[in-house]
């Protein structure tokens, strides 16, 4: 698969698989526009977390839902007029092993549970600690440690 | 409360139809799947050595991309911050304000309660098992669901997918039991 990079002559960064800088740079401002529209929305916010599982204001229920309509209409489109990648592949969205399951809804009641009480999922803990509030470096610091948990847990755990 | 001091400017039939698009957008720039939470396995697969064969991968070339994007959440979140008055609080509905006075949070100005997450309130036992608790569930949760809000709720969820609407109950029910049984146990807690 040839990049917009390669086509265009650019040599690729020095990563051995990894994405061209140029590649890396569209993440980022992707990712810059993602986290500012989170806070933009008061995605972010505790509060508003709180108000959500607390059925206090439609808010957050209308972002979502209005998110995965978006979403879902998207797939449909690009999937009936086979449209493919900036660089010309086929677009692929792999489906989700259910195995036991276990994993979704053991692991899904964890997070769950860390998100009602932090107030945030993971993009808003770097959007949150990026506004300033510098002990979400802890709540960050945690979350890496569970994921290392996990990680060291697996082999053990079902699925 | 003055109109400039609440942070609302995007309404939700706005944000919400932006953030969906990340789906598309980002598969048409390539070929990647809309989500963040991969990227507390990508940074440990990057920084911890480890045996353990999860953090065992080419976290540059499957991560890199995804890396960059949470650095960009985190830009965002600098820049809104800074564009962002001190004080401004989200408009909240009057039932939630009083639902938190009642568990002892006055102070709805800012992104979070100051009065819960600050560094001194790391020494508490209600602070720390908020803070450090919530993060190691966040990070233990999404690792082993294998997506967050962003992976499974509206990837997944947009897609069909039927494992992302068993890991979305979850959320909401592990979500609900905290909103209504530990944050208020917490909270009520001395110390």
């Amino acid at each position: 698969m040839a990049t917009i990079a390669e086509q265009v002559g650019v040599p690729r960064s020095d990563t051995r698989t990894g994405d061209t800088v140029q590649a890396l740079a569209v993440y980022l401002t992707l990712g810059t526009l993602f986290g500012s529209i989170l806070m933009k929305a008061e995605v972010v916010s505790w509060f508003r977390v709180q108000e959500m599982f607390r059925f206090q204001s439609p808010h957050m229920y209308l972002t979502i839902v209005s998110a995965i309509v978006t979403a879902a209409v998207s797939l449909q489109v690009i999937r009936r007029l086979g449209i493919r990648t900036v660089s010309g592949d086929p677009i692929i969205v792999p489906p989700k092993e259910m195995g036991r399951g276990m994993r979704y809804a053991v692991g899904g009641t964890m997070f769950g549970l860390g998100w009602g009480l932090v107030g945030a999922c993971p993009a808003p803990l770097f959007a949150l600690f990026g506004s300033g509030i510098s002990v979400f470096a802890v709540v960050i610091l945690s979350a890496l440690t569970g994921t290392w948990f996990y990680g060291v847990l697996r082999p053990r755990l079902p699925h | 409360m003055q109109a400039a001091e609440t942070l609302q400017v995007l309404p939700w039939y706005v944000a919400g139809p932006l953030i969906g698009l990340f789906v598309p957008v980002l598969l048409l720039v390539g070929n990647r799947m809309f989500g963040v939470s991969g990227n507390l396995r990508h940074m440990c697969a990057a920084t911890l050595p480890t045996r353990a064969e999860f953090f065992r991968y080419d976290w540059r070339g499957v991560g890199g991309w995804n890396l960059a994007f949470a650095v960009g959440v985190l830009l965002g979140g600098v820049i809104v911050g800074l564009l962002t008055p001190d004080g401004a609080r989200v408009a909240l509905s009057p039932a939630a304000v009083q639902s938190l006075a009642s568990l002892g949070i006055q102070d709805t100005a800012g992104l979070v309660p100051v009065e819960l997450f600050n560094w001194q309130m790391l020494f508490t036992v209600r602070g720390a098992l908020t803070m450090v608790g919530g993060g190691l569930l966040i990070g233990f949760g999404t690792s082993y669901a294998g997506g967050c809000t962003s992976g499974h709720a509206i990837t997944g969820l947009a897609d069909f997918q039927l494992p992302s609407l068993v890991a979305v109950i979850g959320f909401f029910a592990g979500g609900l039991f905290s909103t209504w049984v530990l944050l208020p146990l917490l909270l009520g807690a001395a110390g």
